[in-house]
């Protein structure tokens, strides 16, 4: 059974929808900006305002802005893929998302409620709103979507395990699966949890509060939105005639010992059980995408992660999320939507905004203009807090 | 799953309301009390449900270390993990670190420490733009609950596949079962999974309150969990956690370990029609049970005994009454069915997996745990719900079911060691 790659719904901070996203990219057109005055991080990777439509009013008061990226985004991956869920068996549709930190904007309200006000004036959506499971619900209903249905949460390494766990779904007896996942992250209180963790920027400038690998490289900066991803099973799109960006042809996962530790970072493992799980090499993989987590620490490991697996500047590597900011549980499978066109279009995106790569990390990092040339075959790399690694294998369209 | 790996659950650990431990756990619901009470973790004057399951829990007993950096959600998972190592006998240090997985299921994740300190930061709920002069080291663990799964793949020392699964109600059957495939697929060799939660905060019974889905039974809190009882009026929230050593089977048969039960399949599926709401026709939650009986390679006859979801609101009970009975047929009405949330409470995310430590202790026993409280059925719940007293069951196959907000509808099953296949 091969897993394929047909539709894309991209919500990210610098384009909604694969026609506006994909120019962005290639262009260097940022999505970061300021946030407002207040705010415990002071810039983000905002999606317009505008940005959600077709989400209907009564969906609207009971989902937070998180579950509403994804609504918007999975209606763009179906229509991208061509599929009309009722013309699918009554089963034959699952919903497989990545989630984070929840419903933080509706989560905050609600708190604030109860202690300004009092029991009686918390709203009867908190319980269905606030959780991380509320965006795959929401999604399902929306689409008729009664198939397995799961959520994963693992930060920034939860959109691969999505995509990974939605393979499994199509292996068992589901052939398409809605999957990715979105995030958002910017509410007051959000950030100021974010703000502590000691990897996030305090930079105040849009242009260089995220450098990965630069040698500036002092953090990273937040963003909302992500990717839904329409994930079918190969035999299935091909029935249909549907247009196939890629394949998922090999995923795996690890996670690092304890900080204090004396073993290394387990994500040599996590990248070459992806490649094995791929049945290729690593002289196979025409570009990497990184999960580049903009601190020194992490972009070294990450750095000799890579050179470890492929040889010293060997594979071009890229991080097209310098536009986008870290985007969490969005952030890895917006990561696979660029990957997948990155394959399809047979060009590199480049990393915007790294202009003084770090001499000491032995990769290839793809700058300023996209690079191109056949691009056969994708690795993606996330990293989440607290030491999860996961690794996916993108191949061009088998079959 | 059936052309996989086969699954062994070697060993449990359990924090539950009513006692600490796989034996105060076991001894508890099979003496059929109830662990439902006043609430105690905070004061709850003004809210509409006052009363719920909670664990008397002390982390220095239970050997917690970094209890002020961990959520009560953590610590119960850190301890439940802990007792599931021990439990198994197994020496983690002689495998290799990548070939150990780590699983958790939670619905809420730490959200009372992110509600205690909400309320610090915004000057009790007073201030939206919070201060960060008052922040807590730790915050982030609390924001994103991916920290439980690192807090279990710390104390076991695995490198290998980490995650929590959250889909709410059904977090706890999901993630035991992602820790089973996780072996099944060649992924892993051993798993440290289960599933913990700590909602007994004031957000959380207020929300419930809100759309009046938990039991205001505040006089009465010991029978105030009443599934499949005609004079239910909600579910009794609850806490705690269950933790399982999952190991490739025929490993754990070479080294000889004790085998409570060997994981026999897994089905999901989604109702797709309301957020809280049920269809009345259980079709979806009896379409997953099909499906996790075809891929154990059993049929509905085998199963002896049923966990219910059994949470005690009308709209549940009915809807999987008509599942079983839907998947099961006439042997429904034949095969003992329960439901534990009547002495435990309902803890979200952790009970699936607390449901199935008392599915494995079933089978390990030969005793099928009962529903308390139940002394007037509803008539239209007609099925053999174990009233009140335990009983002596010759029980080979196990089946658990669960659902939950979001319309996520579950169906695990376990077998006796050696019995099928």
């Amino acid at each position: 059974m091969t897993a394929t790659i047909t539709g894309l719904g991209i919500v990210a901070p610098n384009g909604v929808g694969t026609e506006a996203y994909w120019p962005a990219v290639l262009t260097g057109r940022s999505g970061l900006s300021r946030l407002p005055e207040g705010h415990a991080v002071r810039v983000g990777g905002v999606v317009p305002g505008d940005a959600i439509t077709g989400v209907p009013g009564r969906i609207a008061v009971q989902t937070d802005r998180w579950t509403q990226l994804a609504l918007r985004g999975s209606a763009l991956a179906l229509s991208d893929a061509g599929l009309d869920p009722g013309e699918l068996g009554p089963f034959d549709l699952g919903v497989v998302t990545a989630a984070s930190s929840g419903g933080n904007e509706f989560g905050q309200r609600e708190i604030q409620k109860l202690w300004a006000q009092g029991p009686d004036h918390v709203g009867a959506y908190q319980s269905i709103a606030w959780f991380y499971a509320a965006t795959t619900g929401q999604v399902s209903i929306r689409h008729q979507a009664k198939g397995p249905c799961g959520v994963l949460v693992s930060e920034q390494a939860a959109g691969l395990d999505a995509l990974g766990q939605a393979r499994r779904v199509l292996r068992d007896d589901t052939p398409v699966v809605i999957s990715g996942g979105t995030e958002a992250p910017l509410s007051p209180y959000a950030l100021l949890c974010q703000s502590g963790n000691g990897s996030v920027s305090a930079g105040t400038d849009p242009a260089s509060a995220y450098l990965p690998f630069d040698r500036r490289a002092a953090g990273y900066v937040p963003g909302e939105g992500g990717a839904m991803i329409v994930l079918e099973r190969a035999g299935h799109a091909r029935r249909r005639g549907a247009r196939r960006y890629a394949d998922l042809a090999g995923y795996a996962a690890s996670f690092d010992p304890p900080p204090d530790s004396a073993r290394p970072p387990a994500l040599t493992a996590a990248i070459r059980g992806a490649l094995r799980d791929a049945g290729l090499g690593p002289a196979d993989i025409d570009v990497v995408f990184a999960d580049g987590a903009g601190t020194p620490a992490a972009d070294r490991a990450e750095a000799q992660a890579i050179a470890a697996v492929f040889g010293a500047g060997e594979v071009p590597v890229t991080v097209p999320k310098t536009l986008t900011g870290r985007l969490y549980a969005g952030g890895a499978s917006l990561d696979v939507a660029t990957a997948a066109l990155a394959i399809h279009h047979d060009l590199i995106p480049p990393t915007a905004g790294v202009t003084d790569v770090d001499p000491g990390y032995p990769i290839d990092l793809v700058r300023d203009l996209p690079r191109f040339g056949s691009v056969q075959c994708a690795l993606v790399i996330a990293r989440g807090a607290g030491g999860f690694n996961a690794a996916v294998v993108l191949t061009a369209p088998a079959g | 799953m059936s052309t996989g790996r086969r699954v062994a659950l070697t060993g449990i650990g359990v924090v539950a309301p009513g006692g600490i431990g796989t034996k105060a756990f076991w001894k508890l619901i099979t003496d059929g009390r109830t662990a439902t009470r006043a609430i105690s973790l905070f004061d709850a004057t003004g809210f509409r449900s006052r009363i719920a399951a909670e664990c008397d829990f002390d982390p220095v007993e239970a050997g917690i270390t970094g209890a002020d950096r961990l959520d009560r959600v953590a610590q119960f998972a850190v301890a439940a993990a802990a007792e599931a190592l021990t439990d198994s006998g197994l020496d983690t240090g002689a495998l290799d670190p990548a070939r150990i997985g780590s699983v958790v299921g939670s619905a809420v994740g730490c959200t009372t420490r992110l509600e205690d300190n909400y309320r610090l930061v915004s000057d009790d709920g007073r201030d939206w733009i919070v201060d960060p002069a008052r922040a807590v080291p730790f915050l982030y663990d609390y924001l994103a609950p991916s920290s439980l799964a690192r807090e279990i793949a710390w104390l076991t020392g695995a490198e290998g596949p980490a995650a929590v699964v959250s889909t709410g109600c059904t977090s706890g059957l999901d993630a035991v079962a992602h820790a089973a495939r996780l072996i099944a697929e060649g992924s892993a060799d051993v798993v440290v999974g289960g599933a913990a939660e700590a909602p007994i905060s004031p957000i959380s019974v207020a929300c419930f309150d809100a759309i009046k889905a938990t039991s205001a039974n505040n006089d009465d809190p010991q029978h105030a969990s009443r599934p499949f009882d005609d004079r239910r009026d909600g579910f009794v929230l609850g806490e705690g956690s269950a933790f399982f050593v999952l190991e490739e089977a025929t490993a754990a048969e070479r080294r000889g370990a004790h085998i409570y039960a060997e994981f026999g399949g897994y089905a999901g599926r989604g109702n797709a029609f309301h957020m809280t709401g049920l269809r009345p026709d259980g079709r979806e939650m009896s379409e997953a049970i099909d499906v996790a009986l075809r891929r154990a390679g059993l049929t509905g006859e085998d199963v002896g005994y049923v966990n219910a979801h059994g949470s005690g609101t009308r709209q549940n009970d009915r809807h999987e009454t008509a599942a079983v009975k839907r998947s099961l047929g006439s042997h429904a009405y034949r095969v003992p069915m329960s439901s534990i949330k009547s002495m435990v409470g309902h803890s979200l995310g952790a009970i699936g997996a607390i449901e199935l430590a008392a599915c494995a202790l079933a089978l390990e026993h030969q005793v099928v745990p009962p529903t308390a409280n139940l002394e007037v059925a509803d008539p239209e719940c007609d099925l053999d719900y174990v009233p009140r007293t335990a009983r002596d069951q010759h029980v080979d196959v196990v089946l658990s079911v669960g659902s939950g907000f979001g319309g996520f509808q579950s169906a695990v099953l376990l077998t006796r060691p050696g019995v099928t296949r």
